[in-house]
């Protein structure tokens, strides 16, 4: 059967479907329907994606059916727990780790499975301390001191071990750099489904599995995905949008050790990492994020946009305008096409709104906007917004912080 | 050397717009394109070229209309192109995909015994704008049994098998070597991308794009399409439109005062601690 197709007697011809889908892949030329008179909709399945958008826009007359064809995979009955990656470089656990733990935690209280975490690395145990206080039940661990950093190669042949050996049902990852790199070997190792980038994850009631949504078209729209007959079912979340795990008072966690799994050799050499010279360039973790726009007009102008972030120890941010336009390098850019931030509070300057922008930085806890424009769609997200010329309004801003009034 | 650029051809996001009555994608006047990251990946694949010498191929997985991308990526200075599309690659996700890819460049490099098919370099960009996933790169590799390195702004150098690369992490970048043949991602920042030329024009125009079906890479129907996909979209909404908050207008010595007031009022200070 056809994973998608037409009920040609519910449908009417009304070209809703047509509309509704990115792909070009409807067109009304199959034989009349439900309404005289009216052709009704094909569906061209080398385009189709079945992202399900028209089915959607036919809600009322239920004309197009979407097939979840049932096909081979692991047995899922024997899979059980959820499993994060715990992520870290250079000493440091990253800071999406008791993120995706407090997810896992979350999630624990609909599965009642325990939680578990793979470290794998060189002197990784350093870490186990802070991942048994946020909760976890049981680290997988590999300790080894020939496994490097920035090393996906081993890494993930590592990973797939742990997780072909431990059968977890769910396993997560931090929508990082590595993350998203290491997770997509994974699963194409283990042959199992991947969702990228999740922004909520909750437990199908019936069906207990794991529902992972995700933004995509640039945050136009949301999709719910599920991974049926395939385990672990893997989803990588995005930075900055779960609650870090509460802290437990007595860690009753245990560290097992699994030395049995060998290290593989390497086709990866890393040869050294340089940190970005300004202090400013950490947009990810910064609490404050000043971002100029279009409206800065000229490059020298950003110098503007520093003041405000010097004056609130803030990061500079730029919108895809202001880079693509050579004012500033692509490493400030927020935005679909940039980075994704959640700042206490991000302050865009001369930033019109546009979908792309918003999906970098609307999860941000308060956003505040000054642009000229009464009707820019930034002013639509913008808990607080300032009308005016940035020229005027940013200086006027910066004395007053600066002087305390 | 051999190098295969990975493209994909996309709805123009920046152009979709949402009907606030319906809550439903404006698909109208919106022009499918190269995904934008893509088209670095062809400037960088070219400039390989033109310093090392190579073979620049670009392929893509989709429909018929999707040999419109080839032939821009020729005019942007690919040296030719296939188009990967078979009826049973629908409803690929990004698992079925990478694997259906993987096949492609193992056929376009022919020799059987040569990992990844003798292709030394297979780029990509670090994602496409509509799934917003950058999943497929780190599976073709998997698939090839070949490394892969996401988020690339430089490559360095190639010499002797061996490639040095730039690859941008949160807080800066790690310079990386790999060994030939690898999968590279890449970012906006690797390179200017270079508008098509005359000749690379009429070299598009000329080019014939052959079609590789499911049978011609070898590829197995059980892990192609809907069938060797274990994601599937449950459900698609639209977010939740936002509200919008105080608006201040007026002189900045006002607006700027109130806003600040209200700030302190919400418990939120911002002044430099």
């Amino acid at each position: 059967m056809d994973p998608i197709r037409v009920v040609v007697q519910n449908c009417v011809g009304c070209n809703l479907c047509v509309k509704a889908c990115a792909y070009d892949a409807i067109t009304m030329s199959g034989p009349v329907g439900a309404r005289e008179g009216k052709a009704t909709a094909v569906i061209d399945l080398v385009k189709c994606t079945l992202c399900g958008s028209c089915a959607e826009a036919c809600k009322r007359y239920k004309a197009i059916v979407i097939t979840r064809t049932t096909f081979k995979g692991q047995d899922v009955k024997a899979h059980s727990g959820i499993c994060v990656y715990a992520e870290h470089r250079r000493g440091k656990l990253a800071s999406v780790v008791p993120e995706i733990v407090g997810a896992a935690r979350e999630l624990q209280k609909d599965l009642s499975a325990p939680v578990s975490a793979i470290l794998v690395g060189a002197g990784v145990r350093r870490y186990t301390e802070e991942l048994l206080s946020c909760g976890v039940d049981e680290i997988w661990m590999i300790d080894d001191p020939s496994i490097g950093d920035f090393d996906e190669d081993v890494h993930s042949e590592l990973v797939a071990q742990v997780l072909l050996e431990k059968k977890p049902e769910i396993f997560l990852g931090g929508g990082t750099v590595v993350g998203r790199s290491l997770l997509p070997r994974v699963a194409a190792k283990i042959l199992t489904g991947l969702t990228a980038d999740c922004t909520e994850l909750s437990i199908d009631p019936s069906t207990m599995f794991l529902r992972q949504t995700r933004p995509a078209f640039g945050g136009n729209i949301m999709a719910t995905i599920l991974t049926q007959n395939h385990r672990p079912q893997m989803a990588t979340v995005r930075h900055k949008v779960m609650k870090p795990a509460e802290k437990v008072a007595s860690p009753a966690g245990k560290v097992v050790e699994l030395k049995h799994i060998p290290i593989p050799k390497t086709r990866l050499e890393f040869l050294e990492f340089v940190e970005e010279k300004t202090s400013t360039v950490n947009l990810v973790e910064a609490d404050v994020i000043v971002s100029g726009g279009r409206g800065i007009k000229d490059p020298k102008n950003f110098a503007l946009i520093e003041k405000l972030a010097l004056a609130t120890s803030g990061a500079v941010g730029a919108s895809r305008a202001a880079v693509d336009a050579g004012w500033i390098p692509y490493s400030h850019q927020v935005g679909q096409t940039g980075k994704t931030v959640k700042p206490k509070v991000y302050i865009a300057c001369g930033i019109s709104g546009a979908i792309q922008h918003l999906a970098g930085m609307k999860g941000s806890d308060m956003i505040v906007a000054i642009n000229s424009d009464p009707n820019a769609p930034i002013f639509d997200v913008a808990h607080f917004g300032i009308v005016g010329d940035l020229f005027q309004v940013i200086p006027e801003l910066v004395k007053r912080l600066e002087n305390g009034t | 050397m051999k190098i295969i650029v990975c493209i994909k051809q996309v709805p123009d996001t920046t152009n979709v717009r949402i009907n606030p009555e319906t809550n439903t994608l404006v698909r109208e006047g919106v022009q499918s394109i190269i995904n934008p990251f893509d088209v670095y990946a062809i400037e960088e694949a070219v400039r390989l070229k033109e310093k090392h010498g190579a073979t620049v191929t670009v392929i893509t997985m989709g429909p018929p209309q999707a040999a419109e991308a080839l032939r821009e990526a020729i005019s942007l200075g690919a040296d030719d192109a296939r188009l990967v599309s078979d009826r049973a690659f629908a409803g690929a996700d990004t698992l079925a995909t990478a694997y259906a890819l993987s096949c492609a460049v193992r056929h376009l490099g022919g020799d059987a015994k040569a990992p990844a098919g003798g292709v030394d370099v297979i780029l990509m960009g670090r994602q496409a704008i509509d799934g917003d996933t950058g999943q497929v790169g780190p599976g073709v590799a998997e698939n090839l049994d070949i490394s892969h390195v996401t988020d690339i702004r430089k490559i360095e150098e190639i010499k002797d098998g061996r490639i040095v690369v730039e690859r941008l992490l949160e807080e800066g970048y790690a310079r990386i070597a790999a060994r030939l043949p690898v999968v590279l991602t890449v970012v906006k920042e690797i390179n200017t991308p270079r508008l098509p030329s005359l000749k690379g024009k009429l070299a598009a125009k000329k080019a014939e794009i052959p079609v590789l079906k499911a049978s011609d890479i070898g590829a197995d129907p059980e892990r192609l399409g809907l069938n060797g996909s274990p994601t599937q979209v449950m459900k698609i909404f639209t977010p939740p439109k936002p509200g919008g908050g105080k608006k201040f207008t007026g002189e900045p010595a006002e607006t700027v005062g109130a806003f600040l007031t209200e700030l302190a009022a919400a418990g939120i200070t911002i002044r430099k601690r």
